[in-house]
């Protein structure tokens, strides 16, 4: 071969390296591969647009409306008055998780949700709304008493239109000119707070979801106050130097029933885009950034088949909060001086209370991982356990041989709970009111009242048994350039998928056989080569000289 | 020994020195990156070796074609052709003939470059070896790409145990280079093409179906 033949050859074969390289850091593959896709990227593009130009979605001024322009004496006044024009409102309300708490379940007869028959480790029961304690998110004027409180969600201001009601009902009989003065001002206040009418801000969806488990981000782990006004860091939908999203703008709504829920359901079947189609039932991340998200790493697109997005984008919950991660109620009901107490430990947050037990809390809590299709495996009040293992009563559902299912993060809270010994089911105690174990400290009285509201028998013998309850990271997402790296799972020790069992991971996962052989051999290779390069030293090449 | 002269012939092209010295260079990159992706070690992290490995594989399939495509064309393949013809004595030489300053029995010539266990070494790391290490290597990175591939973990297997047999090679393949008639002779010759042989070489009968005219 000449040398020119060769100079040519050689250029070539650089040149294709590098197209090959090219086509290695970004593939075809990062182009939308369907129609629809694309569609939806255009979309979501012009809605970004049409979100910038006008913060304005209404088109009405609540201030101009004259039903609203009353001396309202009672909540339900108002809501008549809200009724007056969005006639089907309430009742599309009274139909929906947020009013019945209730949600039919894949076992026949059994309801879930916090007035079904679904029980948790924290509160562990709602007790079919009868402990009081827990309607203070219902979103009624009074409890499950009264209307449709259509403030909750929709008031501009945060407004205690209970006490303002009592003041004037109090303040009506009076004849006295400055106490009729109160009573306009306060008919004014109230004007004016009714007036104000917004789409659902961070704080509405916030003032129960954040404090869901009663208390600010006890619960989730990845919901929590800090999410009213986060910076970037924290979550880059949210924050306002972010997209600025408020809850309502992925979990959108037709006809107040509110998408995007994570319970019970089977994992959404399609894909698209929610600026295509605001009727998702479930909110994916794909929904918004497609199947193909990432622009310049290939491989990182091989993962989303196998791997949830908030797996690595989410390196970290309870970033600015801590989250509750055991509660042990078998400590609970031990009083000094007769008196019910708190300690409190690290964070400020109480360690323990005599009402409810033992607890500990954590910050910056790397999740657990699990396969998952988007359902869960609940234990509730109706179903039987094994008091001899841990009972898992809510957990998700998913293996790796499921095509929809994904490794997903989990916040797992731990905890210890009363059951019944005899009839091996866990068991609902009446938690508030003047019956109620807060009170009386009375634990089998109390599972009594509260096994009795949800019709469930009662043996009368009860112990404690450990349970874990799992919830789905997937808010507070970090900044790309925060997502975990690569060796946080693909590593030999102490890999974030060890308990992920079954799949090859590279980095993580070896056949001891074949690196056994494979040492040996370079081992051996290694060996001979050094005494036969001795023996030839030693014998110096067989030369006399 | 010392009454025969060494004389120098020109037996390496420079396109198969650099294609030698290239291919060299991508199988250490590869294994130096494969073996921190297995977990071995780190040294990059865990991204860039990815990164550099799956670059640097499929740049080497493409390459490895027009090799190939080289081979065949100007009938350097027959370089390859393995033979048992003398293999006996090579082996028996480097067992025991290097020892007691005897010369090899088969000496480089232009026409056959390779003695009959460079041949079999060589031909089973070019048609063996390294293909199922590129054949292993793309559909382990086409998995999401391939439908009803291989299991991973079959692919991953087969991809490490080819890489630690290559890295057998190797460190054989270097030692051998120190075989020459000094340390440095045979590395030398891979540099400049011109190795250094003894005059009274002769090619043999067996050996001439190889040869080029010269």
């Amino acid at each position: 071969m000449g040398n020119k033949t060769a100079g040519l050859f050689l250029a070539l074969i650089t040149g294709l390296a590098l197209v090959m390289g090219q086509a290695t850091v970004a593939p075809a593959a990062n182009q939308p591969r369907t129609k629809d896709e694309a569609l939806g990227i255009k979309l979501a593009k012009l809605a970004k647009q049409a979100v910038k130009a006008n913060k304005h979605w209404t088109t009405t001024d609540h201030s101009k409306i004259k039903a609203l322009d009353q001396d309202f004496t009672s909540g339900s006044q108002i809501t008549q008055a809200c009724l007056s024009c969005h006639t089907d409102a309430s009742m599309q309300f009274e139909k929906t998780i947020h009013w019945t708490w209730k949600v039919e379940s894949e076992k026949p007869g059994i309801m879930n949700g916090k007035a079904g028959h679904a029980v948790n480790n924290f509160c562990i029961s709602g007790n079919a709304m009868e402990d009081k304690g827990c309607l203070g998110c219902h979103v009624g004027w009074n409890g499950i008493k009264e209307e449709v409180n259509c403030l909750n969600c929709h008031g501009g201001e945060k407004f205690n239109y209970k006490e303002a009601f009592s003041d004037i009902q109090a303040f009506m009989e009076d004849d006295d000119p400055e106490t009729q003065e109160i009573v306009k001002e306060l008919q004014g206040e109230i004007k004016n707070a009714v007036k104000n009418i917004t789409m659902p801000q961070r704080n509405h969806c916030g003032e129960c979801h954040f404090k869901g488990g009663g208390g600010d981000g006890v619960k989730h782990g990845d919901l929590d106050t800090s999410l009213a006004k986060p910076n970037k860091m924290l979550d880059v939908h949210m924050a306002a130097e972010g997209a600025d999203f408020t809850c309502a703008r992925c979990h959108t709504t037709v006809r107040h029933n509110i998408a995007g829920r994570l319970y019970t359901r089977p994992a959404s079947a399609e894909r698209k885009s929610l600026i295509q189609d605001d009727m998702a039932t479930k909110i994916t991340c794909e929904s918004c950034h497609g199947t193909l998200p990432h622009k310049t790493e290939s491989k990182m697109n091989d993962h989303v088949d196998k791997v949830a997005c908030q797996s690595c984008h989410i390196p970290e919950y309870a970033r600015v909060n801590p989250t509750k991660m055991w509660w042990d109620w078998t400590k609970a009901g031990d009083l000094r001086d007769g008196k019910p107490y708190v300690v409190k430990g690290e964070f400020g947050k109480p360690t323990y209370k005599s009402i409810k037990g033992e607890f500990k809390w954590e910050k910056n809590v790397k999740p657990e991982y699990f396969w998952y299709n988007g359902s869960f495996s609940n234990t509730g009040i109706k179903d039987k356990i094994d008091p001899a293992q841990i009972v898992k009563v809510s957990q998700p559902m998913g293996s790796r041989l499921d095509p929809d299912s994904r490794i997903h993060p989990f916040k797992v809270h731990r905890g210890k709970q009363p059951y019944d010994k005899i009839n091996k089911q866990l068991v609902a105690p009446m938690l508030s009111g003047p019956n109620g174990f807060w009170t009386t400290f009375d634990m089998k009285d109390a599972i009594t009242r509260g096994n009795k509201a949800l019709d469930v028998p009662f043996s009368g013998e009860f112990d404690y048994v450990e349970t874990t309850y799992a919830f789905p990271i997937t808010h507070m997402v970090a900044p790309a350039e925060k997502a975990m790296a690569c060796k946080e799972c693909h590593i030999r020790d102490n890999s974030r998928l060890a308990k992920i069992t079954g799949i090859y991971l590279p980095g993580r996962d070896k056949n001891n056989f074949i690196d056994g052989i494979g040492i040996i051999a370079v081992l051996g290779a290694f060996g001979g080569v050094a005494l036969h390069g001795l023996g030839r030293f030693f014998t110096r090449n067989g030369k006399e000289d | 020994m010392n009454d025969r002269n060494l004389i120098k012939v020109y037996l390496y092209t420079r396109f198969e020195r650099l294609w030698h010295w290239f291919q060299a260079l991508m199988i250490f990159i590869l294994l130096i990156t494969g073996f921190e992706v297995h977990g071995t070690y780190t040294l990059l992290g865990f991204k860039t070796a990815v990164t550099v490995h799956n670059f640097v594989g499929l740049s080497w399939l493409i390459l490895f074609a027009f090799f190939v495509f080289w081979l065949l064309t100007t009938g350097e393949w027959k370089q390859y052709i393995p033979t048992t013809k003398k293999l006996f004595d090579v082996v028996l030489y480097y067992a025991y003939g290097i020892f007691k300053g005897q010369s090899h029995p088969v000496q480089k010539s232009k026409g056959a470059k390779h003695n009959p266990l460079q041949r079999i070494a060589y031909l089973g790391i070019s048609a063996m070896l390294l293909p199922v290490q590129m054949a292993t290597g793309l559909l382990y990175y086409l998995y999401n790409v391939v439908p009803g591939g291989l299991d991973l973990s079959i692919l991953a297997v087969v991809h490490t145990l080819v890489a630690f047999l290559l890295v057998n090679f190797l460190i054989i393949h270097l030692y051998m280079t120190t075989t020459g008639h000094s340390l440095f002779s045979h590395i030398s010759g891979m540099i400049t093409g011109w190795e250094e042989i003894y005059e009274t070489t002769k090619i043999q009968e067996w050996e001439n179906k190889a040869t080029k005219k010269n």
